[in-house]
């Protein structure tokens, strides 16, 4: 290995330097200097987190690629780094979607390019960070400082009320992460001084009330962050706003963030209150999996749609989590990856169509398939998968959660599969609209089909689509041990009767 | 020991004194308007003075003049960094005070007696001192704010400031007296011993104590005892804004520290109390206000009430740990303080203050990497990690834990939310909204250079801040266990 033991700590920096040396770049004169610098960071930072994949043990649940110093000696904070089956997976879908943010961003960006680059480099350094953090205040540090470069993205290169969607993407995710900072205080004095995440893992909480306050503290971080209903409604609002790239890193890794810190902290940590919240739980995942499904039915802004597909399909996340089986478990931590690969791919083809017409609006469209054939058959693709078509990677995961569904719950697993119908009545008939039937207008008909650049962003992802829908085998594998000692650990009551 | 040998702990002040009354002399046959010979004079005396507070400083705890006068660990960390304090505004406010007729030599001699003034509250520790150097401090003060006689905005400030300054005097004095009353003793750490034992009247004590509290709160600017500080905050140059809203804020905190602290720790229980009321009232008003103002200098003072109501939670929390994280505090405060006034400096030029909100507006695309030095320093205001700012919201939040103090702890935090929406508005202002002139900034090199520095303090501080925090901790644990 090139890099020895510090890994982890190229894929969170190299990204970083390579943001700061585009911003070094200067203006606009020097913009293609910066797109270029930016694409071999991107690249570069992919490239390395390959061999974390390659060189997982998977027969472990313990922490892999540690890397321990000391940082702030008076709190006992440290640089504390590793990732486990559950998380090496985000780290690498995070890096893998930097080069296709900066390439989306190619030729769309114009203004302060050098800005955007380094913003999007940075936050997917920091987002890296996130992932991989054993130590919670590193953790809390690394999720506070990805907001600016996000809330920046947002609001300079964003839409008409882009302001007041970063401003209120920004409010928030604050507030939430200000009561994640006192429960940490919380733990961080239970614990006797440490800010250890698996510490924390087996702090013993005798108190089933102090354990509940604890992870209401965390829910309101994580929740705001999935989004759940009901405090999902910055989402929408961030997502037609923010540009192209903005929309694809906010879909594919920012909401997988607080999924993460459900299984990371939350349930491990107050095991007795998430049993004990799990009717609550279930019952917000399933309002957002119907309502939202439904709501997502009656959008003319195809931005929108998509935006509250994703929180549809986030909810499948959370209920996966809160059934307690491995099926749900390992079925939500697909699903993850899955949306991740399909919300980007289909926030990228929302942003073909913008670039051309500068129109969210579905009635500005009709008949873009006789003008664009390629553009739609990988459309389609995606497409199908948001609705979880057997063979894409939305099947699997959805049908896994479903699944676990049914063990815990008939009716749970009823209403759960009720998504099947809407993802595609949604999508498909947003596709429909949108790209079948005769050439709608003047602007349809002077479309031009994708280019080289595109293709190339496509073909990846609707590679990565396929691949996971018909051989999952090689993503599930490294989460198994984790899962099942997760599920374990889960299983032991902190609580003493 | 001869008697200049034993006057070694005083002789950064007694130097400061000399070479007052030296410049103040000198000055005289400097006759250039530019004054840059006595400038260069004023930092030379600050940087000696920093040397000599290095060289004389020994690990032990010495007091001089019969126990009036106390040289610590905390003292010469204070005193360093007020000198750093006032020698950044002397460099950010130069060219801002030379183009508006201010930069004499009266000017700096005020400062480096309000300099003086915060010396000796630092190092006090006896009533009478304590009271000496907040009134030379505070004097130098008004008179500050009242050197541009042609303004009829300043003049009025100064006037306010006075006549609430003095009022707030009074308080401490009344309550002072109450306590020398009670104990027969105006020594700080004698005052601890006598209540201590238990053989005074308590009723007497704490109606002493709520005047010295309230007076402390004038001071600071905490509410209801703040309305001083958005007017005086407005009308004053920004220079002189920039002094009372820096450095004397780390005086104010040794001054807490040595009465409440080091005076009155038998009656931690009573003034706790106090101090959280008025806590939880600045963190509100402060940060509600705050967002109403237009004007950036009214803003940064409805900030300053909120963020002196935040160092209060370290103060009230009662341990060690809790005033070591408020020092801490004073110190990131300060640090981001001089920044933002210094934005404001740096963007003003001849006839025109940049102190309005909508003058920072399009500053990215006039200036990237002033709005970015800005961003770093708003974001650190508002606590956002990587920078320091959130670790000085931290460490007293944690000492607020560790004191059971949570629903303090929850209330700050819903507060500083509410803060952070205004600080936002600036880099909103920013980076998304296009300026409004896009006349070119004329730049000073040298406060240039500093901003920078200062900007990139708040970051390299905020990756890594064990140092500053363990000295902080370090300081007051020696200076506190004797």
């Amino acid at each position: 290995m090139i890099f020895g033991y510090h890994l982890l700590s190229v894929a969170i920096w190299l990204p970083i330097v390579f943001g700061l040396l585009v911003l070094a770049t200067g203006n606009d004169r020097n913009a293609q200097l910066a797109r270029v610098i930016a694409l071999v960071g991107a690249v570069l930072g992919f490239l390395v987190t390959i061999p974390l994949y390659t060189g997982f043990d998977r027969m472990t649940s313990a922490m892999q690629f540690v890397e321990m110093k000391d940082w702030i000696t008076r709190f006992n904070i440290h640089y504390h780094l590793g990732v486990d089956g559950i998380s090496v997976l985000f780290v690498l879908l995070n890096s893998f979607f930097t080069p296709l943010v900066v390439i989306a961003g190619w030729k769309v960006i114009e203004k302060r390019v050098a800005q955007y680059m380094a913003a999007s480099l940075i936050m997917s350094g920091l987002v890296n960070g996130v992932f991989v953090s054993l130590d919670a205040m590193l953790f809390y540090v690394f999720w506070e400082a990805m907001l600016i470069p996000m809330f920046i993205i947002i609001g300079v290169w964003g839409g008409a009320n882009r302001v007041y969607a970063a401003v209120k993407f920004f409010l928030y995710t604050l507030m939430g992460s200000l009561l994640m900072l006192v429960a940490l205080l919380y733990l961080y004095n239970q614990s006797g001084g440490s800010f250890e995440i698996l510490d924390f893992h087996r702090l013993p909480m005798p108190s089933l009330t102090a354990q509940i306050l604890v992870f209401i503290a965390f829910f309101m971080a994580f929740s705001v962050k999935v989004p759940m209903f009901p405090v999902h409604t910055w989402l929408p609002d961030a997502h037609v706003e923010a540009p192209t790239g903005g929309s694809v890193v906010l879909a594919a890794i920012m909401l997988k963030v607080g999924a993460y810190g459900f299984i990371r902290f939350s349930m491990p940590i107050a095991p007795d209150a998430s049993h004990y919240l799990a009717p609550v739980m279930i019952t917000l995942s399933l309002i957002a999996v119907v309502y939202i499904g439904l709501v997502a039915l009656t959008q003319s802004d195809m931005k929108k749609l998509v935006a509250y597909s994703s929180i549809s399909h986030m909810g499948f996340v959370t209920l996966g989590f809160f059934i307690f089986n491995a099926y749900g478990m390992e079925g939500a931590l697909l699903q993850m990856i899955s949306h991740g690969f399909v919300s980007g791919a289909l926030f990228l083809c929302i942003g073909v169509l913008y670039d051309r017409v500068h129109s969210r609006q579905i009635v500005d469209y009709g008949g873009v398939a006789n003008k664009m054939p390629v553009f739609a058959a990988f459309f389609m693709l995606f497409a199908m998968a948001n609705s979880g078509l057997p063979g894409t990677s939305g099947f699997v995961g959805e049908f896994m959660v479903i699944m676990g569904a049914v063990k815990a719950n008939f009716w749970y697993a009823f209403l759960a599969a009720s998504t099947l119908i809407f993802g595609a009545a949604y999508t498909l008939w947003m596709y429909k609209r949108v790209i079948f039937g005769a050439v709608a207008n003047d602007h349809v008909k002077h479309l031009h089909d994708i280019g080289a650049r595109e293709k190339l962003v496509f073909i990846v992802l609707a590679i990565s689509v396929l691949v996971m829908g018909l051989y999952p085998l090689p993503f599930a594998d490294v989460m198994h041990v984790s899962v099942h000692d997760l599920l374990v650990h889960l299983a032991t009551p902190k609580v003493l009767n | 020991m001869n008697l200049i040998s034993s006057l070694l702990p005083a002789y950064a002040e007694i130097f400061l004194l000399v070479m007052v009354c030296v410049i103040l002399i000198a000055d005289l046959f400097i006759t250039n308007h530019t004054k840059t010979l006595t400038y260069l004079l004023v930092q030379l005396t600050l940087l000696s003075c920093s040397l000599i507070t290095v060289s004389t400083h020994d690990n032990g705890i010495e007091h001089l003049f019969n126990h009036m006068f106390v040289d610590d660990l905390m003292s010469d960390v204070l005193k360093l960094l007020t000198y750093l304090s006032v020698s950044m505004m002397l460099v950010y406010s130069r060219s801002y005070l030379m183009v508006r007729g201010l930069f004499t030599g009266e000017f700096l001699a005020l400062v480096l007696f309000a300099t003086l003034g915060m010396m000796v509250m630092i190092s006090a520790c006896n009533f009478l001192s304590l009271y000496l150097g907040l009134e030379l401090l505070a004097l130098s003060l008004y008179a500050m704010v009242a050197l541009q006689r042609d303004s009829a905005v300043a003049t009025e400030s100064a006037m306010k400031y006075f006549i609430l300054g003095a009022m707030a005097s009074g308080f401490l004095l009344y309550g002072m007296s109450m306590l020398y009353g009670a104990t027969g003793s105006l020594d700080v750490n004698r005052i601890a011993l006598i209540i201590h034992h238990g053989t005074v009247n308590k009723p007497l004590l704490v109606f002493g104590l709520a005047f010295i509290v309230a007076g402390l709160a004038f001071k600071l600017g905490a509410v209801p005892f703040h309305m001083w500080v958005p007017d005086v905050y407005h009308g004053a140059p920004t220079a002189m804004t920039m002094f009372i809203g820096t450095a004397p804020k780390l005086a104010a905190f040794a001054f807490v520290m040595r009465i409440l602290v080091e005076a009155l720790q038998p009656l931690m229980i009573d003034w706790s109390g106090m101090l959280m009321i008025l806590a939880v009232l600045s963190m509100a008003v402060g940060n509600i206000t705050a967002i109403a103002q237009t004007n950036l200098k009214r803003m940064l003072a409805y900030s300053t009430i909120a963020h002196m109501g935040f160092m209060l939670i370290g103060v009230l929390s009662g341990t060690i740990e809790g005033y070591g994280s408020s020092m801490f505090y004073a110190i990131v405060y300060v640090l981001m303080s001089l920044g933002g006034f210094g934005m404001i400096m740096l963007l003003s030029r001849e006839g025109f203050e940049a102190d309005n909100l909508n003058d920072f507006k399009g500053l990215n695309q006039r200036s990237p990497w002033l709005a970015f030095m800005m961003l770093l320093l708003m974001f650190s205001m508002a606590g956002v990690p990587p920078t320091v700012g959130f670790y000085a919201k931290f460490s007293v939040l944690n000492a607020a834990v560790q004191a059971g103090h949570i629903p303090l702890v929850v209330m700050a935090v819903l507060f500083s939310l509410i803060g952070a929406f205004y600080y936002l508005r600036i880099v909103k202002l920013m980076y998304f909204d296009a300026p409004e002139s896009h006349e070119k900034l004329y730049l000073q090199p040298d406060s240039s250079l500093l901003i920078s520095i200062n900007g990139l303090a708040v970051l390299a501080l905020g990756i890594l801040p064990g140092t500053l925090m363990s000295v902080c901790a370090i300081s007051v644990q020696q200076s506190l266990l004797h």
